[in-house]
């Protein structure tokens, strides 16, 4: 097990967001943990990477609780991509990739060249190198995620934890970025962790899925046994059936209408 | 999908900034250099700059050692820390905040220190005895119209900036009604007091400096340790928490850090406005936004920026001396101006 998040709550102000949430991550695993808005999983993120502290439960990285280990040792481990916003700031997209190093240096310590060239590579992998001289808010929203996601990339992080990562790209920018990402967890064992409400992304990428739904876990498990027309009426309020398409060995949902209340 | 040359081109690419990041130090070195000259060697005896520089080794006249050693060295030296000084906290402040307009003269933090000061000066409340009386005094105010400010703009457990830069304006000019006030009642030391609040430079000694000096460096020294990550700050707190940072512990150092350089400046040389706004954001346009070359830069050309100033200042109206804040401000007030005028974006906000 490579993370593993144990009876996590959280409240807002008393108003429940995360009930006693339980889970495991296995290395190497692509899994998204998936719900509709306002379910809790933003509020989850945050805590799986300690940017809030549960009330209750404890997250485990690596053998290690999160709680009690640094900011950087985390970022040593795990990298984030937050969903896309804003970035006002002339940064070149080479300066915002090549921050994915500082966990990894001492201080003082410049960028060597074989950090330049781990950030060149994330940068080709994520097809923004011929950006690398361009300001960082001169860039389009969906360039803007790449150069993000590039970033997380070149912590050379062992698990990477995506929020909505569709969220401000192009479809065929989203199948790039998820390919990229789903190749790595094939090649490299890299785990991925995916929180979104995008259904059909969820089920076409993912190994195991975990079902969020009135703050606590619905489902658990492989898609097949997550992704059923129960559930997802239950949750997401739709007729839906999960088919697998052999063209693209990949499971694929049919949106069939909105339920009738 | 990779191609190593690509990687070795790209690599070529991070080299070239190292080399504009060093000759754009060196520049100002260079700068820092004849100014430091130019400063030195006018005045009611004008020396020419060899004059100058044969007294720094040793030689001229006994008048010309002690004019350059005795009343203009120290008035450099004091001239060079404190606009440093003030530069390096708006430097730090701006990324801290996110914002462009953060300096400590908005944020109200001048007059919190210029407050603690008057009070040291008029009424002889202090902290710490003798030379310490004035600077501790206003470290305290400043560090308290910090807190006051922050926590005043401080909604639901984050701090907008507007509130932030409404309520700096607010406590700022509450403070400054408050020196107006001791000027006032200070009757006999009114023209000390009157002068001190519009920037002064003169009669400034070796003992002031090493009071200044030490202040100074240490709040330049905090922004320089956490200048790479203010980088990732600017992104925004969770990008910087992401990348390992403990935002919350970086933010109360470089808080102090500022407090810090700033009081020291303000407590010698009174209110010296647009130094700590301006520069950082004339250094930005040149050197990018990188806080490893940004802070650096900006605490050089805060210092050239200060000693021109003074140049000016004892020069327009010779004999007579000007205040130096009327300097700054005369050229910093048209230059936010144009700031404000300029989109964002073309600033690199």
């Amino acid at each position: 097990m490579i993370m593993e998040v144990d009876g996590v709550s959280f409240d807002y102000a008393g108003n429940p967001v995360l009930d006693s949430v339980r889970f495991r991550v296995r290395k190497g695993e692509v899994l998204g943990i998936l719900g509709p808005n306002g379910s809790g999983k933003t509020t989850l993120l945050k805590i799986m990477n300690r940017n809030l502290s549960p009330k209750a439960g404890s997250v485990v990285v690596e053998d290690r609780d999160i709680a009690r280990i640094t900011k950087r040792e985390i970022a040593q481990r795990m990298a984030v991509v937050p969903q896309g916003g804003e970035i006002n700031f002339a940064f070149t997209v080479a300066d915002i990739v090549l921050m994915g190093r500082m966990p990894s240096l001492e201080r003082f310590q410049m960028e060597s060249d074989d950090d330049l060239r781990i950030v060149w590579d994330a940068m080709q992998r994520t097809k923004v190198d011929h950006l690398a001289d361009r300001p960082i808010n001169q860039v389009s929203g969906g360039e803007r995620q790449r150069a993000i996601i590039a970033r997380a990339l070149a912590q050379m992080p062992h698990i990477i934890l995506m929020d909505e990562p569709t969220l401000h790209l192009d479809v065929n920018h989203q199948l790039e970025v998820l390919d990229l990402v789903y190749g790595l967890s094939r090649d490299q064992g890299l785990t991925v962790i995916i929180v979104s409400h995008d259904l059909s992304m969820v089920a076409r990428y993912c190994d195991r899925i975990i079902l969020i739904h009135d703050h606590r876990i619905e489902a658990a498990g492989r898609v097949e046994d997550v992704l059923t027309p129960d559930n997802m009426r239950k949750v997401f309020n739709i007729e839906a059936e999960l088919d697998y398409d052999e063209r693209i060995d990949k499971n694929v949902v049919s949106i069939i209408r909105p339920c009738r209340q | 999908m990779n191609n190593p040359d690509g990687i070795e081109k790209g690599v070529e690419l991070f080299r070239n900034r190292s080399v504009r990041w060093a000759l754009s130090l060196l520049g100002l070195i260079f700068i820092l250099f004849l100014v430091i000259l130019l400063s030195l060697s006018r005045g009611a005896l004008d020396i020419t700059f060899l004059g100058v520089i044969d007294v720094l080794f040793g030689g001229g006249t006994d008048i010309e050692r002690r004019v350059v050693w005795q009343l203009r060295f120290p008035r450099v030296v004091m001239a060079l820390t404190v606009g440093a000084g003030l530069a390096v906290s708006g430097v730090a402040m701006q990324g801290l905040f996110r914002n462009p307009m953060a300096s400590p003269f908005i944020l109200g933090l001048s007059s919190g220190a210029a407050f603690g000061a008057a009070l040291a000066m008029v009424f002889g409340i202090a902290l710490l005895p003798g030379y310490l009386a004035i600077p501790s005094m206003a470290f305290a105010f400043c560090l308290l119209t910090l807190l006051l400010v922050y926590n005043i703009a401080k909604v639901g457990g984050r701090v907008p900036i507007e509130t932030l830069l409404l309520a700096g304006i607010a406590v700022g000019a509450f403070f400054s009604a408050l020196v107006n006030l001791m000027t006032y009642l200070a009757g006999d030391d009114l023209q000390g007091i009157v002068f001190w609040m519009m920037g002064d430079l003169t009669q400034f000694g070796w003992d002031n400096v090493y009071v200044v000096l030490p202040m100074v460096i240490f709040g330049a020294s905090i922004v320089m340790y956490y200048s790479r990550d203010l980088n990732a700050m600017m992104l925004g707190d969770n990008h910087a928490q992401n990348l390992g940072i403990e935002v919350g512990k970086v933010r109360v150092h470089l808080l102090i850090a500022c407090a810090m350089a700033t009081a020291a400046a303000v407590a010698f040389v009174g209110i010296i406005g647009f130094v700590g706004l301006v520069i950082p954001h004339v250094m930005r346009l040149i050197v990018g936004p990188d806080h490893r070359i940004l802070v650096p830069t900006s605490i050089l050309a805060g210092g050239i920026f200060l000693l021109l100033a003074d140049v000016l200042a004892r020069w327009v109206l010779a004999p007579q001396v000007l205040p130096i804040g009327i300097i700054t401000a005369l050229i910093g007030a048209p230059y936010f101006v144009y700031l404000l005028r300029r989109r964002r974006k073309e600033v690199g906000w």
